[in-house]
C-alpha cells in the first residue's frame, strides 16, 4: 500500500513538473531558510536558532521577488513549515507546488487548475481519470462548480459570510457546513472572491473594495489549492501585514517581523497572479487516500 | 495542564466535573484561517459521546484515574461497597455503574476499581470467577428433546445457561467478560 502510493507520489510530482515545463514556466529553487516570511493571522513560522531565521511558510515571498526581477512564469516544488500544524490533513513539514504569472489575473489561474488536474489524471490515473475523496469520485473532466464565498455561505448555510467573519464563526461553519456540503460534487469546486479580511495579499475587484480576488479550489471537500491576484501596491500590502500583527498580538502570538527587501521591491511587480497548492493532498485525491499520512514516506510520529 | 496542541485519541482530561477519554480527534484549518481542534469525547462515567470543537489557546485538566485493588464487602439498595484492604477506605458504587458486574459479587470478591478523584466510577473483575448453583433443574436421564443446555441461578441471583450434567450446590466458574459458563470446579 504505502510502497504503491509513493510510486503515485513520485508519478505525480513528475507529472506536475512536465506540465509547467510544456507550458514554458521556469523551474526555480528559492531559499527555504529567510528571515521573514509574510506575517498571517494564522500561521506560525519555524524560527530557527540561532540566527531566529525562519523556515518558509510558502515560498511567495521569494516567487514574487522574481516576477519583480521580470520573470515572467516561474513554478517551484518545495518543502515549507508551520508550526504546530498536524492533522489527517495537515503535516508540520509538507510539499508545496506554487507557480506565479505576470501581467495575468486569477481567472487564468483557474484555467491552469483544469488544464494541470486534467493533466495529473491522464498521466497518473489511465485507468478511469477519476481522482477520489471518500468514495466520492471527483472527474476533473466535467464542468467545474465556481460559486463566490458569499453565495456558497448563503446556499448551503443560509448565512451571511460577513456576519460569520465579525461573530468568529467563519472557520466553524466553512468546516462543518460549507465543506462537507461542497463534498458531495463529483467535479471540482472553486469558492471564488473572498472578504478582503480574509486576503492578505491578494488585489481587490476593482468594482468592489470589500471583495479580493482570491479563490480556493477544493476537491471532495478537500482544499487543494489557494490563489489570487496579487496585491502590488507596497503601501497597501504593509498596512495589511502590520494589520496581521495586531491580531496576532490581539490573542497573544508573538508578531513576526517584516519582509522588508520584499516590501521594497514590490513596486516594480507587474500585475500578476500566483497560487499555492498542497502536492500531499493532490496525491491524496489521486491515491483516494483518507490521511496524509498515507502519501508520506514518514511521518513526524515514525521518526 | 493540557493545551489543545496536546489533544489526542486516548487521552483523559476533566471536563466539566467529569473524566473524558478523547476517542476521535483531528486538526482542521481551512486555508489561512484559524485552526480548529475537532474532537469526539467519551464520559467515563455514563458512558454519553461528546463532540466539540476547540479553538488554540484553550487549556484542559487531565483526568487523576487511579486503579486500586479493593474488596468487595456488602450491599445495600442499589449501593455497593468496597474497601481498600490496605488502607481500609470504603467506597461505594451505584449499580448503575457497575453494570454487569454486579452478577459476579461476592463478599470478599477482590477487584480493580477505577477512581476518579474520591468517586468509584468503574471497576474491572477477574476474568473468571468461582460461584454456587443454588437452583437448576434435575436433569431428567434419557432426556432426548436434544436441549444441551438449561437455566440456572448461582449464589448472586444471576441466571445463566449450564449444561445438563450441573446439579445444585455444585461450583462453576463463570467468564466475567460473556457472562457464559466456563466449566465446573471438580471437588
Amino acid at each position: 500500500m504505502k510502497i504503491d502510493a509513493l510510486w503515485l507520489r513520485a508519478n505525480v510530482i513528475k507529472a506536475v513538473r512536465n506540465f509547467f515545463w510544456e507550458r514554458g514556466f521556469l523551474e526555480v529553487e528559492t531559499p527555504l531558510l529567510i528571515p521573514a516570511n509574510a506575517p498571517e493571522e494564522h500561521i506560525n513560522p519555524v524560527v530557527t536558532l540561532p540566527s531566529a531565521w525562519q523556515l518558509q511558510t510558502s515560498p511567495e515571498i521569494c516567487m514574487k521577488r522574481l516576477l519583480c526581477n521580470g520573470h515572467q512564469r516561474v513554478f517551484q516544488i518545495s518543502r515549507c513549515w508551520r508550526a504546530d500544524e498536524r492533522g489527517s490533513r495537515h503535516l508540520s513539514e509538507f510539499t508545496m507546488l506554487e507557480w506565479y504569472r505576470a501581467n495575468a489575473d486569477y481567472h487564468t489561474l483557474m484555467t491552469d487548475c483544469e488544464e494541470l488536474l486534467q493533466y495529473v489524471a491522464t498521466s497518473c490515473l489511465p485507468n478511469d481519470r477519476y481522482f477520489s475523496r471518500n468514495s466520492v469520485k471527483i472527474d476533473p473532466f466535467a464542468p467545474w462548480l465556481r460559486i463566490s464565498v458569499q453565495e456558497a455561505f448563503f446556499r448551503f448555510g443560509q448565512v451571511n459570510v460577513c456576519d460569520c467573519i465579525k461573530e468568529g464563526r467563519y472557520e466553524e461553519i466553512l468546516t462543518a457546513v460549507i465543506e462537507p456540503a461542497i463534498s458531495q460534487y463529483s467535479t471540482p469546486v472553486i469558492l471564488i472572491d473572498y472578504p478582503v479580511e480574509l486576503a492578505a495579499l491578494a488585489r481587490t475587484k476593482p468594482e468592489n473594495r470589500e471583495s479580493a480576488e482570491r479563490f480556493e479550489l477544493y476537491l471532495g471537500g478537500l482544499e487543494l489549492a489557494n490563489g489570487f491576484s496579487e496585491l502590488t501596491d507596497p503601501v497597501e500590502q504593509r498596512a495589511r501585514f502590520e494589520a496581521a500583527n495586531r491580531m496576532r498580538r490581539g490573542f497573544g502570538q508573538p508578531e513576526l517581523p517584516l519582509p522588508e527587501p520584499f516590501l521594497n521591491s514590490l513596486g516594480a511587480m507587474p500585475e500578476s497572479a500566483g497560487i499555492a497548492m498542497g502536492i500531499d493532498r493532490l496525491v491524496m485525491l489521486a491515491a483516494g487516500a483518507e490521511a496524509i499520512d498515507d502519501v508520506v514516506a514518514f511521518t513526524p510520529e515514525d521518526l | 495542564m493540557y493545551s489543545v496542541a496536546d489533544l489526542k485519541k486516548g487521552l483523559k482530561i476533566t471536563l466539566d466535573g467529569d473524566p473524558y477519554l478523547v476517542v476521535a480527534f483531528d486538526f482542521v484549518k481551512p486555508g489561512k484561517g484559524q485552526a480548529l481542534y475537532r474532537t469526539k469525547m467519551r464520559n467515563m462515567i455514563n458512558g454519553t459521546l461528546l463532540d466539540r470543537t476547540y479553538r488554540s489557546g484553550e487549556t484542559f485538566e487531565p483526568a487523576s484515574l487511579e486503579e486500586r485493588q479493593m474488596e468487595y464487602l456488602y450491599k445495600e439498595g442499589d449501593h455497593y461497597t468496597f474497601m481498600d484492604q490496605q488502607t481500609y477506605e470504603q467506597v461505594v458504587m451505584e449499580e448503575e455503574t457497575l453494570g454487569d458486574a454486579k452478577n459476579y459479587l461476592l463478599e470478599n470478591l477482590k477487584a480493580e476499581v477505577m477512581l476518579f478523584g474520591e468517586k468509584a466510577i468503574g471497576i474491572s473483575l477477574p476474568n473468571f470467577v468461582n460461584l454456587r448453583v443454588t437452583a437448576t433443574e434435575q436433569w431428567a436421564k434419557g432426556d432426548t428433546s436434544g436441549n444441551d443446555s438449561k437455566p440456572a441461578t448461582v449464589e448472586t441471583g444471576y441466571v445463566l445457561r449450564v449444561p445438563p450434567f450441573i446439579e445444585e450446590g455444585e461450583l462453576i466458574v463463570i467468564d466475567t467478560r460473556t457472562g457464559e459458563y466456563s466449566t465446573r470446579v471438580k471437588g
